[in-house]
């Protein structure tokens, strides 16, 4: 009889611990799941000290290709908030993360799932959806944040959501925006006298990682080195692509920090051009520390490919 | 008020110009410049002030038009995604994914059975030539606000007859709070590491040993399972299951367990942004009702009827330089599984202890391209008294190296080239096995 009571206690004892396990570790900040380094940069600009942020990705990884590896299931599980990308950029990973969360807080369709591409009109909308066509995604090409009249739209809507989310800290969202949205107007129209002179400059790039700048800046993408989206580069298309280029030779050929460097090394080397690593996005190691730098540099390197255009 | 300020400072100077003296004069009209000064400095301000007031009217302006111009795009383009939606309402709500699946194998002799262990499920190399593998159905959605439904249906040859089964069929919550989720249904038990993918996305066109030997290719039964995720940054998982009991291991006819249990713990993290990792443990515990796949004929059949308990030890380590695995990534992975087994087989009384491990490290050296090796081996010590039957000891650990190369063009198509150099039976035999694995339909979700 005592050691049945004693094993009792003892489960007593477990459950209470199990309890205590589970409640929520509330610091008062909001736990912030970010997909992308861009959008990590937006919410510091927007909450500040009011979010704790982890981001899936840097700018060194390709948000195709990431895969729901235990430490982003750990974190999805603690977040309040979960912004990402969406137009299926992420459509790999982020469902599974969801699934094992066991976080109903960060669903589709709750407050704390916010689909940044949700509030921007989208490029490259396919007409029909077949893979012959390579990696589509039916929603248009995913990668919006690299026009800054998008991470403006987007900013308001996602002050917004954290003040509904967090509605005693408003304030301080509302304050922000109006500080980031002032700086960055002034700083959209710097870059947009400074992308004049870009007008019509010739690129080639690696994936179509950049079709939202070229439309900003109305910079003219002649051709990519992925004959179809996500499909890697072929010899016999970069071949193709000396013969039709050698005639007028675009300026450079732009690549995402994360994207094979080798084609465009080969296609850069043979046609005598420039290759343009362009920073994609925000990376606080070893390139823009913000979205500002982001743009800055950017166009800092378009700006240097544009002098020796012919 | 400056004017009359000037006039009257004219007026002034011009009313004392009679009586002031020369120094008195300059002195004036020191006064009367820095005044001068003074008024066209204030007007320069407001002229400035109003410049940009002027200028915030026209940005204001420009920004109305813009989200104007915007929303009125949006709009249009709602508009667009809901009649392509109209057209075709079945795109992604079920998302529907079909993998085709392809083998020529050349094996020569082959085996049905691990020496020393009661075959079940699906094992061995299978029988040289070309022959459709498992082509698979699936189907998977969120149900509503709290529940998401899969469903898998492969495509087998038996016999000459194709067999639609019912792979996965399972529920699973997703509205559950803190950390918690619930699932029922047929579903990959959460034991070991290797279990919970579809066998499309191995690395090497058969199981290891182990899980051929111990779980018949893949442990999937029928039950529930929750789980439940830690709050802390280091991902700490625990998981129950319940089961129904009635394929293999469990049993090997239509009979069923009245009792098979899974518990399973699993911690994960990265290590800097290049590695990541995870680790696991876990218990399968069944009572097995006449487990056996060969009746010899006469009676006692060749069936085990008694406690089963596996131990399993799992890790996987992945490395990608920078954390990008576009081009270049590794992986090393391997399990280890120890099972003892107690009460009565044809008859006889029957303690088996089994053992068995593999270790598989796959590199991806360019784009498109993998290759790996894999080592793996079980091991069955089931006493002396079974001389001629399954559960023979042979004396020797069954054993296999494997090499596989594949290369895929996309996310979608995957062809594999694998050398098997195997020594499961006495005698050593060379395969080899040319594959195919295609999906298309909805995108598939990348595991860790």
């Amino acid at each position: 009889m005592a050691s049945t009571n004693s094993r009792a206690a003892k489960m007593n004892r477990l459950i209470a611990l199990l309890l205590l396990l589970m409640a929520p570790l509330n610091s008062g900040a909001l736990e912030v799941f970010v997909c992308e380094p861009e959008w990590a940069s937006l919410v510091k600009e927007l909450a500040g000290e009011n979010a704790n942020i982890t981001v899936a990705t840097t700018a060194l990884q390709d948000p195709h290709r990431l895969q729901a590896r235990p430490s982003l299931i750990a974190a999805t599980r603690r977040a309040d908030l979960l912004i990402c990308t969406g137009a299926n950029l992420e459509i790999g990973w982020l469902p599974l993360l969801l699934r094992r969360a066991g976080n109903p807080t960060i669903q589709p369709g709750r407050s704390g799932h916010f689909m940044a591409a949700n509030y921007v009109r989208k490029l490259e909308i396919p007409a029909s959806v077949d893979r012959s066509q390579g990696d589509v995604h039916p929603q248009g090409n995913p990668h919006i944040h690299l026009n800054p009249n998008n991470i403006a739209r987007i900013a308001k809507k996602l002050a917004q959501r954290l003040s509904q989310l967090d509605s005693v800290n408003q304030n301080n969202y509302s304050d922000r925006l109006q500080s980031f949205q002032s700086r960055w107007e002034t700083a959209t129209m710097s870059w947009e006298q400074r992308g004049e002179i870009l007008n019509g400059l010739r690129l080639v790039s690696h994936h179509r990682a950049f079709s939202y700048l070229a439309d900003w800046l109305d910079l003219d993408i002649v051709a990519t080195l992925e004959r179809k989206p996500g499909i890697p580069p072929s010899a016999s298309h970069l071949v193709s692509l000396i013969e039709l280029l050698s005639p007028n030779p675009p300026a450079a050929v732009v690549r995402a920090p994360y994207a094979n460097e080798k084609p465009s090394l080969w296609l850069t080397e043979r046609l005598d051009i420039r290759l343009l690593r362009l920073p994609y996005t925000v990376n606080e190691t070893d390139g823009p520390v913000d979205l500002f730098e982001l743009f800055d540099m950017t166009l800092a390197a378009l700006e240097e490919a544009n002098d020796e255009r012919r | 008020m400056y004017r009359i300020r000037l006039t009257l400072a004219i007026a002034l100077f011009f009313a004392s110009n009679a009586t002031l003296n020369a120094q008195d004069l300059s002195a004036e009209v020191a006064d009367l410049r820095q005044m001068l000064v003074e008024m066209k400095n204030d007007y320069e301000n407001r002229i400035e002030e109003l410049e940009s007031r002027l200028d915030r009217a026209e940005r204001s302006v420009v920004t109305a038009s813009r989200d104007a111009d915007d929303a009125v795009e949006i709009a249009e383009q709602a508009a667009t995604d809901a009649t392509a939606g109209a057209s075709a309402p079945n795109i992604y709500n079920p998302a529907i994914g079909v993998v085709l699946v392809g083998r020529y194998a050349n094996v020569d002799p082959g085996w049905e059975a691990v020496p020393g262990f009661i075959p079940g499920g699906e094992l061995g190399p299978g029988s040289s030539g070309f022959s459709l593998g498992e082509s698979e159905l699936n189907m998977n959605a969120n149900i509503d606000t709290h529940f998401f439904g899969n469903l898998t249906l492969a495509l087998e040859d038996e016999a000459g007859e194709t067999e639609v089964a019912a792979e996965e069929a399972w529920i699973q919550t997703t509205g559950l709070p803190n950390g918690l989720s619930l699932l029922a249904g047929r579903y990959f038990s959460g034991a070991g590491y290797l279990n919970k993918f579809h066998r499309h996305a191995d690395d090497f066109g058969d199981r290891p040993l182990p899980y051929q030997a111990f779980f018949g290719g893949q442990y999937i039964p029928d039950g529930l399972q929750l789980r439940w995720i830690a709050p802390t940054p280091l991902f700490l998982e625990f998981g129950a299951e319940q089961n129904w009991g009635n394929s293999f291991p469990s049993t090997g006819r239509s009979r069923t367990s009245p009792d098979a249990r899974t518990f399973f713990a699993k911690a994960g993290g990265d290590a800097g942004v290049s590695h990541s990792w995870q680790l696991g443990l876990s218990y399968v515990s069944a009572d097995v009702v006449d487990r056996g796949g060969v009746d010899i004929g006469g009676p006692p059949a060749e069936v085990f009827t008694g406690d089963s308990d596996l131990v399993g030890l799992d890790f996987v380590w992945k490395w990608a330089p920078g954390g990008n695995s576009t081009v270049q990534n590794f992986k090393l992975q391997g399990e280890y599984f120890n099972r003892t087994e107690d009460g009565i087989f044809a008859g006889l009384p029957y303690g088996g202890d089994q053992n068995g491990w593999y270790l598989q490290g796959i590199w991806q050296f360019r784009q498109g391209w993998r290759t790996g090796f894999r080592h793996d081996e079980v091991d069955a010590d089931n006493g002396s008294l079974f001389t001629d039957t399954i559960l023979e000891d042979p004396g020797r650990s069954s054993e296999r190296n494997s090499l596989m190369i594949e290369w895929s063009l996309s996310e979608y198509s995957l062809l594999r080239a694998q050398y098997i150099d195997d020594r499961v039976l006495d005698a050593s035999d060379n395969q080899f096995l040319l594959q195919y694995i295609m999906s298309l339909g909805a995108h598939g979700v990348h595991e860790f």
